[in-house]
C-alpha cells in the first residue's frame, strides 16, 4: 500500500465519507477549483461536483453561519478555514451558535459542522498564521477539539468526526502536513473521539503531548531510552472531551509527568491536564507536574519561531527535574 | 466621467397612517375578510405583549422585549411564508413566531428562562429567536443553501432591526445570497432605534434597503406598519425566491413604541413629541379605521374580539405558569448526543449536591 502524508490522509477520509454519506458537503474559501491552500481537499469537486463542494465568498463568520443553517437542515457540513488565526471572526457563530444550538433547543435543531483549521507554528509562515489556541475552543460547552498527529490518526479521528451528531473543532497541525508518510488503509474505520493514544508504554515518566509537539516528545522518549529511561507517550488527541482516566493510570505507573503543548502556558490546555492530576493523582504523584509549552507570549513571527516552541532540550530538561524527585 | 451603474429603491405603501388607500390594492386585500384575519392577529399579538409586559413587572417573567408597534411586519412576515419554509427570527419577532405555529406559552417560556420555550412542539424547523445580532441572517443563508441544493422549492426568511444592518453579518450575509442566488428573503423591521442609538446615527445609508444593492440582490423599502404593503412585499419576494429567482431585502419602515426591553428606559433618549407622533403611524389602528370606513368591522366586533383575545392570552399564561421546573440534570442533557464521561461526572455531582443541600432547582 502506498504511504501517504497527513494532509492526504485528510483527503482520503473527506473523499471516503462523502462517497458514503451523501450529506456531507465541503466549503471554505479556496476548497474547489483550487482544492485548498494546503491542497487539503483536492480533487473533491471533480468527484462530487459544485453542489457538495463550495468555494466561499471570504467570510470567515458567514462560512461558519452558512455550515450552521446547513446542519439544521440535516446537511453535515465540513467548513475549512485556511487557518486557525482566522478562525477569530467564526467565534461569534461558533460559540453563540453552533455550541449550542442542540442545547438551546432542547434537541430539536443539531449542528453536526466539522470545523476544520491548519494550526500551529514551525512552518516559516507569515504573520497570523501560526497560532496553537486550542484551548479557547476545548473551553466552550458543546464543542469538541480534535488534534491528530499522524496519517492513520487523522484519517480515523476526521471519519469519525463527521460521523459525529455535534459540532467538531478539527485542528491539524500543519506542521506534520507533509513531514513524513504512512500507510493508511482507505477501510472507513473511524477512532474513537473520547481516548487518548499511547505511542509508546515505558513505566518510568508520562508524557503528555499533542499535535505536532509529539515529534519532539517521541525524539525525547527516543533520547531517554539510551539512557535507560522508560517514557510512556501519551497523545491526547481528543482535547476535549478529555480522556484523563489514560492520562492517570499512566502517572499512576510512573509517578512523574511532563505535558508537552506549544500553546502559551496561561490558562492552556496542559493546565486543565495538570489541574485533574492534582484533583485524582496527587497520591500517584511522587514529582510536580511540569508544563513544557510555548512562552506567554504571542507566537513570534518566523525568524524567532524555534524559540518560542518547546526544543527537545527544555522536554529533557524537564523530564530530568521531575525524576530527581522518584 | 461615465455612469456605470444606476440604481433606485422603491418605496410600497397601500394605506395611509389615517386609515386612506393610496392605490389600488393587491388582490389579497381586495377581501375584507383577508384583511380582518389580518387585523385579529395583529390585536391578539399586542394583547398577548401587554400581557408579557404587566408579567415582567409583577415577578413572573424575566426581561422581555416588547414588539408594540411592529405587529404588521411580524404579522406579514409569518402569515406570507408556507409552512415548508423555514424562519430566523431576531428577538423581537412573535407574530411571525405566532404564524408559524410557535405558542404564545412557548414564547413566555423561553423568556420566562427556560429553554424548552425553543423546543416547539410543532416539529418546526425554525430557528429558535436570535439574540446575538444578524447572526441569523447566515443561518438562513445556509438554510436556504440546503434548500438550493436539494433542488426544494422552500425558501429561508431571516429578519432583524436596523442596529442588525451595521453588523459584518448582515453584509456577509446579503453578499453571499447574492453570489450564490439563495432562495431567501431577509427583512429589516426598522423601527428607528436600536435602544438608544436612533436610524441617523446608525448609517449615513438614506435606505436600508439600499445595502441590497452592494450585495447585488433586489431591495425595496416598504411601509411596515401597513400591513397590506407589508404583506405585498413578502409575497412577491417570497414567489421570487420560491421560483429560483434569488433573494430579496425588505426594509420595513416601522417604530418601536415601547422600550428596547424591560430593563430600558427610552424616555432617556427620545422625546415624547416623536412617540406620540409614531403612534399617530401605528399599524393597528389605521386598518382599524379602514375597515370601519367599509362597514366590515364594528364596534361590536371590536368587543367581541378583545374578549376573545384576552382569553387566549389567559389560557397561554396558564400554561406558562404552570409548566413543571425542569430537573437538575436538564443542565447537562441536551450538551451532546451522548455526554462525554466529564459532564457524566459532574451531572452525578450536581444530583448528588442538590440532594445533599435540600436545594432544588427552580425550574
Amino acid at each position: 500500500m502506498a504511504e501517504i502524508t497527513l494532509v492526504e490522509a485528510i483527503t482520503q477520509a473527506l473523499a471516503y465519507e462523502m462517497q458514503v454519506d451523501k450529506d456531507i458537503v465541503v466549503l471554505g474559501e479556496d476548497v474547489a477549483i483550487n482544492g485548498g491552500v494546503f491542497r487539503a481537499t483536492v480533487g473533491l469537486l471533480e468527484k462530487f461536483g459544485a453542489d457538495r463542494v463550495l468555494d466561499t465568498p471570504l467570510a470567515e463568520s458567514m462560512i461558519a453561519g452558512m455550515a450552521i443553517g446547513m446542519a439544521a437542515q440535516g446537511l453535515k457540513p465540513v467548513a475549512e478555514f485556511q487557518f486557525m488565526g482566522f478562525t477569530y471572526p467564526a467565534l461569534d457563530q461558533i460559540i453563540n451558535h453552533a455550541a449550542r444550538l442542540r442545547n438551546r433547543t432542547r434537541g430539536r435543531l443539531t449542528c453536526p459542522v466539522v470545523f476544520r483549521a491548519p494550526y500551529g507554528a514551525g512552518i516559516h509562515s507569515p504573520e497570523h498564521h501560526s497560532d496553537s489556541t486550542e484551548a479557547i475552543y476545548a473551553h466552550i460547552p458543546g464543542l469538541r477539539v480534535i488534534i491528530p498527529s499522524s496519517p492513520l490518526r487523522a484519517y480515523g479521528l476526521l471519519l469519525a468526526a463527521m460521523r459525529d451528531p455535534d459540532p467538531v473543532i478539527f485542528l491539524e497541525p500543519s506542521r506534520l502536513y507533509r513531514l513524513f508518510k504512512q500507510a493508511v488503509p482507505d477501510d472507513g474505520q473511524a477512532l474513537p473521539l473520547d481516548r487518548c493514544f499511547i505511542l509508546q508504554e515505558g513505566d518510568d515518566v508520562t508524557l503528555v503531548s499533542w499535535g505536532a509537539m509529539l515529534m519532539e516528545t517521541l525524539a525525547v522518549a527516543r533520547t531517554l531510552k539510551q539512557t535507560g529511561i522508560r517514557a510512556e507517550v501519551i497523545d491526547v488527541a481528543t482535547i476535549k472531551p478529555l480522556d484523563i482516566d489514560t492520562i492517570l493510570a499512566s502517572v499512576e505507573k510512573t509517578g512523574c509527568c511532563v505535558i508537552i503543548h506549544e500553546a502559551p502556558r496561561t490558562c492552556g490546555v496542559g493546565a486543565e491536564i495538570a489541574a485533574q492530576l492534582a484533583e485524582k493523582g496527587l497520591m500517584f504523584l511522587q514529582a510536580p507536574v511540569q508544563r513544557v509549552t510555548g512562552y506567554d507570549v504571542t507566537v513570534p513571527y518566523f525568524r524567532l519561531e524555534k524559540s518560542y516552541l518547546p526544543t527537545e532540550a527544555r522536554i529533557l530538561n524537564a523530564v530530568h527535574h521531575v525524576m530527581e524527585f522518584v | 466621467m461615465t455612469i456605470v451603474a444606476n440604481f433606485t429603491i422603491e418605496y410600497t405603501q397601500f394605506l395611509d397612517s389615517q386609515g386612506q388607500p393610496t392605490q389600488i390594492f393587491p388582490t389579497f386585500a381586495t377581501n375584507p375578510q383577508n384583511l380582518i384575519t389580518l387585523y385579529q392577529k395583529m390585536v391578539l399579538l399586542r394583547m398577548f405583549d401587554a400581557k408579557a409586559i404587566a408579567l415582567q413587572r409583577t415577578g413572573k417573567l424575566g426581561t422581555y422585549a416588547s414588539i408594540l408597534g411592529q405587529e404588521a411586519v411580524s404579522i406579514a412576515v409569518g402569515n406570507a411564508m408556507h409552512k415548508e419554509d423555514v424562519l430566523c427570527p431576531f428577538y423581537r419577532e412573535y407574530g411571525a413566531q405566532l404564524e408559524r405555529g410557535v405558542k404564545m406559552s412557548e414564547i413566555l417560556t423561553y423568556w420566562g428562562g427556560d429553554e424548552r420555550g425553543n423546543q416547539y412542539a410543532n416539529g418546526s424547523e425554525d430557528f429558535p429567536i436570535c439574540v446575538p445580532i444578524s447572526t441569523q441572517m447566515l443561518h438562513a443563508a445556509g438554510i436556504a443553501t440546503a434548500f438550493k441544493m436539494r433542488r426544494q422549492p422552500r425558501v429561508a426568511v431571516a429578519t432583524c432591526g436596523d442596529g442588525a444592518t451595521s453588523e459584518g453579518d448582515f453584509y456577509e450575509a446579503i453578499n453571499v445570497a447574492g453570489a450564490w442566488h439563495l432562495p431567501v428573503v431577509f427583512v429589516i423591521n426598522n423601527n428607528q432605534w436600536a435602544i438608544s442609538t436612533p436610524r441617523h446615527a446608525q448609517s449615513s445609508a438614506s435606505t436600508l434597503a439600499q445595502k441590497a444593492i452592494a450585495g447585488g440582490i433586489a431591495g425595496e423599502q416598504v411601509d411596515g406598519n401597513d400591513i397590506i404593503a407589508m404583506r405585498d412585499a413578502m409575497d412577491r419576494a417570497l414567489a421570487k425566491a420560491r421560483a429560483g429567482g434569488g433573494p430579496t431585502l425588505i426594509e420595513a419602515l416601522t417604530y418601536r413604541l415601547g422600550d428596547h426591553t424591560m430593563v430600558d428606559d427610552a424616555s432617556r433618549y427620545r422625546s415624547q413629541t416623536e412617540l406620540q407622533q409614531a403612534w399617530q403611524a401605528e399599524p393597528i389602528l389605521r386598518l382599524r379605521q379602514y375597515l370601519m370606513q367599509q362597514h366590515a368591522w364594528s364596534q361590536a366586533d371590536e368587543t367581541q374580539l378583545l374578549d376573545d383575545c384576552a382569553q387566549q392570552v389567559e389560557a397561554a399564561v396558564q400554561v406558562y405558569l404552570n409548566i413543571t421546573p425542569q430537573p437538575i440534570e436538564a443542565l447537562f442533557d441536551y450538551h451532546y448526543a451522548t455526554l462525554p464521561q466529564n459532564l457524566v461526572d459532574q451531572r452525578i455531582e450536581a444530583i448528588a449536591m442538590e440532594k445533599l443541600t435540600g436545594e432544588q432547582s427552580h425550574g
